[in-house]
Parts: structure tokens; C-alpha cells; sequence
């Protein structure tokens, strides 16, 4: 590999073998990286780590519903402007002072090489992406209005999250590697309560990713209770001092893994079920 | 070099373009396969699969394209054990590997993979430094801690887990999306429902930046606002459902359709109907289907317009007789004047927008029970089956006058 920079992770951010290899693959093939995953499996702290990791300064660009492609590459205030023109009694003809720059911009123009986020770029609207084609292929953008061109110094490292909430156009995803995060299995998922709770007791993990696991497996959940949510929950059981031995029972601060009332009851009844029924988790489907 | 793997993915319904296939050779070419066939398995997965509802397919297509590919132990031990002692990792320069890269050219696999054969027969002890047999720190094909334009790496870093097998693992069946999946996926397909427009009414509440410039120009730089009304989606929707009791094995799917097309707040309008079997003169407003709870569909023709989109959801299995006679209602009670037919032409004629869902597999329709009326409904409405992939398709049909 040409490339001198090679991410393993970092000691507060677990990441699996093939997480890594995409990530060093999109470096060395100069694309963007398109990480997609249930929500809470860390996509967003993923380019914090390899920020990171790499030593180098992140961008983050938050796309909402309203964020247009321009606003990343740079923005012209003419109210400003003609503002100035008509009450300011500045010198208005210098259209420079004018330009901001946007977040890609901003990680064009940088003299270092930074990591740059794109978060959540299916929240914008669907010609979003393939308004941004043409800047993320070939790193440089042109502003009419200054005859200026912006061009990368360093290619930044690009990270692009998406929630899968529209299907992204195929034109853009041709030039993406792409990820999908998995849903870490048990060992893993010690692993990543451990970095984030380092004196908590085996024993309770143990009792706690159990009942958690089993909570995801319960079938008609609208919403799994994802990674953030465990974290959360263990903290809850910490803080409350449960004894390990109630957690798998009666799953106490159920509200800190499960965010709807049909999910909340649905799991009531299968913990109810799974009690009377003596042999632990024989029917899932009992309903 | 692989192109049988590319027709491959594309055989098994893998949308790989060429551009996808030339990045992955470049990839190869630099040598982030770290030439196994694990490392192989994620750098195509990688750059050529873009959804995680083709990673089963493309499991199926790895499968079958590197069955029975496996490392021999016997030669790896052996061939380790010239491995020992090593030569200190070289380090390559760029105009080093560029020469090498230009003197060797990009790898075939094949020939790689014989010429490694015969080497394996012909070679009987460590070779360091060289260029032709097993051995590290040189630029041979075979070996590690050397360069080659991809090259065969032996020893070094450990044999993991074999592709193949974790191909054949299949952990991604589950996000197919010729499968039926959960809530929000079908939100997601509904949104595709959409269709925007300014020109309907509503308040001028928004800035329009472009021709407040240009009109506060003319107005020789005197501020002058102009104001516009945002773009809306004008997609009205029916929706109707069969609620009838064979229709009781669906009733989770159909609950997860009804819940995504309730939550998806971005049609203009939208009405729920139900029916049981097949609807004639009265839609009911509830499950239940009494007709006290109900509204006459001549009623509901005349009053939506004709750009309302329909949606029906129903398994079009039903006793002849339902759909051709007169008083053919399952209801023995109620009667009814026209067939059932006759308001299905009706109801297609009038929303000329519609398609009808059906929680049968596609590859049933024929042979079912009710096979009969499928293929009458069929024949009135563009039919689909209520899986996301179907959906996906109605939707489109949605969007087209037929």
C-alpha cells in the first residue's frame, strides 16, 4: 500500500476486523466511505476515531432536511451586500469578502489533511447526493462570482453516514465503498461495554448483555434497543446498585432499552410468559 | 481477470457497473486484497455491493464462483518453514514499485496461481531476496515482506477464517429485500410516493431570493420583496383493505403496511377504506366491516377527484360467484345489485392511478385456491405482491398514468 496511513481503531472505540479494512480501502482507493448501520452502532464515532487515530483535524458536516449541496461548498450573503451597499459605507466591489465557505470547502481549502463527515446525508432531499458528485470526484469546486476555484491541497479522508431513510441515487453510490455496520455479537459487545464501564462487574455484564441479547431476539420489536441504549441501560443498573440476579427476572429501567408503548408491553408479556412458562425462553411465539 | 465473478454478481441480481468492477481491479492492483480470499471477499464487498439487501446475493455469487477454493495445509507447512529466518522487511519506493509494477504487469490470476504450482514442485529450500522462488524481502510473486504487483503473500500474517466458508454463512439473509420486511422499511418505499409541486394553493410564506434580487434591481436598488409558495407533495392516496378472514395469516405484514403508511405524514391526503373480498356499493370505515361504520362508494367516487392514487390490499382469493353475480356478497344479508366485477371496472376507471397488493408470493397466483378471481383482478388491476420489492414497483406504476 502507498498509503502510510493505516487505521486499527482506537482504545475507547472497538472496531471490527472488516470495519477497518473498508475504512483503509476507501483511503487507498481515494473514495468516499458510505457507512450505513442500524441506528446506534456508532457511524458517527466511527470518523471521530479515525480522526483520531490518524491524527488529523475532523469536519463535520450535519445535513438536515433543508441543506442544499451549495451550502457546503460556499455561500454568497448578497443580503449582506446589498446591505452594505446601501447603509454601510464599505467598499462593497471586493465580492470576496462575501464568500463563506461551506464544510467542504472548508476541507478543500484546509493546508493539512483532514477527516471529513458527512452525516446523515439521506436526511437532505434526493438530488442531494448527485449535486455533490462532481466536487467529491474530482476535489475541486469553481466559484463564478470570484472566478475562484477552491482545490484540495490534501484529499480529505471522506466519511458518509446514512440511516437509510431514502435510497441514495446509484451515480453516487458507484463512487462510494461501501460499509455496513453489523450488529456486534456478544463477545464484541463485552468488549465495548468494558472500554466505556471499566470497573463494572463480569457477573452483571454477563446477567445484563443476556437479557439484552434476549430482548432483541423478541420478535415484533418496532425498535431494537441498539448499542447507545445498552450503554445507557447499564449505567441506569450501576447507578440503581440492581443485584445481578434480578436483572435477567424482571429486566429493571426496561424504559432505558425500549422507546415505545407496543414494544414496552409486547416485552412485559414475553418476560411474564418466559417466568410462568418455568423452562426459560421455550415460547417466543406464544401469542 | 474474476469476469466470470462480475456476470456472476450480476446473474445472482447484484446491480455491479463497470465502473465499480475497473475500481476494484485498481484496488487489486495496489494490493489491498492482501492477496486471500478473505481479504478478497471484503474489498469486492466493499466497492462493488452498495446495499446491505445484496449482501446475501453477493454471498450466494462468491459461493458459487470459489467453491472448492481452498489452501492446502500440507503445502502451507511446508512452505512456512522456508519462511523462516526472513530477510528484513524491504521497503519499495515509489519509482521502485513503479519499475517493478511496469516490468511485471498487473497479475493474472490464473497463470499466478499455476506458476505458483510449479514452483511449489520445483523448489526445495529458502530462497531470500531473489526474485523467482518462495521467499521474503524480494519482489518473486510468492512470499512476504517484499513487493510484487500483487503477488501471492505467504506466511506473515496469519490464515484467518476462509471466505468460502464465511460466504456460506449467509448472514445477511435477513435484509433481502424480495423478503418482507418491518415498518420502516415500507415508509421508506412510500415515500417514494411523492410528487412535488408549487403551483398548488397555499400561502406565499417563502423568500424567493432570485427574483427578490432582480426586482429590488429594477426598482434601482430599493429592497423589494418577492414572496412564493414552497413546494409541497400533492400525492393523494386511497388506500383500501381486505379485512376479510382469509386474509387473517397476513395480518402481520398488513398491520406493518397500515402502521408506515400512517406514519408517513407527507401526503397530501389520504383515506383508509376496508372491504371484505371484494367491494361493491358501501366501503366500510373500520375493520369490522359493519354497515353502520360505512360510506357509499358512489359517494366516495364522486366527491375525491380523479388524481387520487388507490392503493388495494387484499389476496383476491374468493368464491367466484363473489366477484360475478348479483347479490354474490359474502354477506348473506346484504345484498347487492351489480357484481362485485362490475365495481372493480368502475373503481379502476374512475382513479386511473392504481395497483393492487396482494400477500400471496407472486409464484402462487396460479395455484392457489381462488386462482380464478386472482386472475379476474388481474385483469382490472396491475397486481404486485406485498413484499418491499413489490411495493417498490407498485409505487412506480403509481406514478405513471397506465
Amino acid at each position: 500500500m502507498t498509503d502510510e496511513l493505516i487505521y486499527q481503531g482506537t482504545e475507547d472505540y472497538i472496531v471490527s476486523k472488516d470495519l477497518s479494512n473498508s475504512v483503509n480501502i476507501s483511503v487507498a482507493l481515494k473514495r468516499p466511505l458510505l457507512i450505513k448501520g442500524e441506528p446506534g452502532t456508532g457511524k458517527t464515532v466511527l470518523a471521530e476515531s479515525i480522526a483520531r487515530s490518524l491524527g488529523l483535524r475532523l469536519i463535520v458536516w450535519n445535513i438536515k432536511s433543508t441543506t442544499k449541496a451549495q451550502d457546503g461548498l460556499y455561500v454568497y450573503d448578497t443580503v449582506q451586500r446589498l446591505y452594505d451597499s446601501q447603509f454601510g459605507g464599505q467598499n462593497v466591489s471586493d465580492i470576496k469578502q462575501y464568500i463563506k465557505l461551506g464544510k467542504l470547502g472548508e476541507a478543500f481549502q484546509s493546508e493539512e489533511r483532514v477527516v471529513l463527515l458527512i452525516d446523515e446525508i439521506d436526511k437532505a432531499d434526493l438530488e442531494f447526493p448527485n449535486d455533490l458528485l462532481w466536487e467529491l470526484d474530482v476535489m475541486n469546486f469553481y466559484i463564478p462570482e470570484t472566478g475562484e476555484t477552491i482545490a484540495t491541497k490534501h484529499r480529505p479522508i471522506v466519511i458518509i453516514t446514512s440511516n437509510a431513510e431514502k435510497e441514495l441515487p446509484d451515480a453516487f453510490l458507484r463512487r462510494c465503498v461501501f460499509h455496513y455496520i453489523d450488529f456486534p455479537d456478544q463477545t464484541m459487545m463485552e468488549e465495548i461495554v468494558h472500554v466505556h464501564f471499566p470497573q463494572l462487574d463480569t457477573i452483571l455484564l454477563a446477567e445484563a448483555l443476556k437479557s439484552f441479547y434476549w430482548l432483541r431476539s423478541v420478535s415484533g420489536l418496532q425498535k431494537k434497543p441498539s448499542t447507545s441504549e445498552l450503554l445507557d441501560w447499564v449505567q441506569a443498573i450501576t447507578i440503581g446498585g440492581i443485584d445481578p440476579d434480578k436483572i435477567a427476572k424482571e429486566i429493571p429501567f426496561l424504559g432505558a432499552l425500549l422507546k415505545k408503548n407496543q414494544d414496552f408491553d409486547l416485552a412485559l408479556r414475553q418476560l411474564h410468559l418466559r417466568e410462568t412458562d418455568g423452562t426459560s425462553r421455550a415460547s417466543r411465539r406464544g401469542w | 481477470m474474476f469476469t466470470h465473478f462480475f456476470y456472476q454478481l450480476r446473474r445472482e441480481g447484484v446491480p455491479v457497473s463497470i465502473t465499480e468492477w475497473m475500481t476494484l481491479m485498481e484496488a487489486l492492483g495496489q494490493g489491498l486484497a492482501e492477496s486471500s480470499l478473505s481479504g478478497f471477499y471484503y474489498l469486492a464487498r466493499a466497492v462493488l455491493v452498495k446495499s446491505e439487501s445484496h449482501f446475501d446475493q453477493y454471498d450466494l455469487a462468491f459461493q458459487k464462483y470459489f467453491q472448492g477454493i481452498a489452501t492446502p495445509e500440507q503445502l502451507l507447512d511446508q512452505v512456512s518453514k522456508w519462511m523462516e529466518n526472513p530477510l528484513p522487511a524491504k521497503m519499495f519506493s515509489e519509482e521502485e514499485r513503479n519499475d517493478i509494477l511496469n516490468k511485471l504487469g498487473l497479475p493474472n490470476w490464473e497463470s499466478l496461481k499455476e506458476a505458483l504450482e510449479e514452483r511449489m514442485r520445483k523448489q526445495d529450500g529458502p530462497h531470500h531476496g531473489g526474485n523467482t522462488w518462495v521467499g521474503t524481502g524480494g519482489n518473486s510473486p510468492f512470499g512476504h515482506s517484499g513487493f510484487h504487483p500483487g503477488g501471492i503473500r505467504i506466511g506473515g500474517e496469519s490464515h484467518g477464517q476462509s471466505a468460502v466458508k464465511v460466504a456460506s454463512e449467509r448472514n445477511y439473509r435477513e435484509y433481502r429485500n424480495d423478503k418482507t420486511l418491518g415498518v420502516r422499511q415500507f415508509e421508506v418505499a412510500l415515500r417514494k410516493l411523492r410528487q412535488f409541486s408549487t403551483r398548488i394553493d397555499g400561502a406565499k410564506d417563502q423568500l424567493d431570493l432570485e427574483d427578490t434580487i432582480d426586482e429590488t434591481c429594477k426598482n434601482a436598488g430599493q429592497l423589494k420583496l418577492v414572496w412564493t409558495r414552497p413546494r409541497k407533495n400533492a400525492v393523494k392516496l386511497i388506500v383500501l383493505m381486505d379485512a376479510g378472514g382469509s386474509m387473517a395469516p397476513y395480518a402481520h405484514i398488513c398491520s406493518q403496511l397500515f402502521s408506515a403508511v400512517h406514519r408517513s405524514s407527507h401526503f397530501k391526503d389520504l383515506k383508509f377504506y376496508y372491504f371484505h373480498n371484494c367491494f361493491y356499493d358501501l366501503l366500510h370505515l373500520d375493520p369490522s366491516c359493519s354497515p353502520r361504520r360505512a360510506v357509499k362508494t358512489y359517494d366516495v367516487m364522486h366527491s375525491l377527484g380523479s388524481d387520487y392514487k388507490v392503493i388495494i390490499i387484499g389476496d383476491a382469493a374468493m368464491a367466484p360467484s363473489e366477484l360475478t353475480m348479483i347479490d354474490g356478497n359474502i354477506f348473506w344479508d346484504v345484498s347487492n345489485e351489480e357484481p362485485g366485477f362490475t365495481w372493480l371496472q368502475r373503481l379502476a376507471k374512475n382513479f386511473p392511478y392504481n395497483v393492487w397488493l396482494n400477500p400471496i408470493p407472486e409464484k402462487f397466483w396460479d395455484r392457489v385456491h381462488g386462482s380464478h378471481t386472482i386472475k379476474m383482478v388481474r385483469s382490472v388491476f396491475p397486481m404486485y405482491e406485498l413484499t418491499l420489492e413489490g411495493l417498490d414497483q407498485a409505487i412506480k406504476k403509481l406514478m405513471v398514468r397506465k
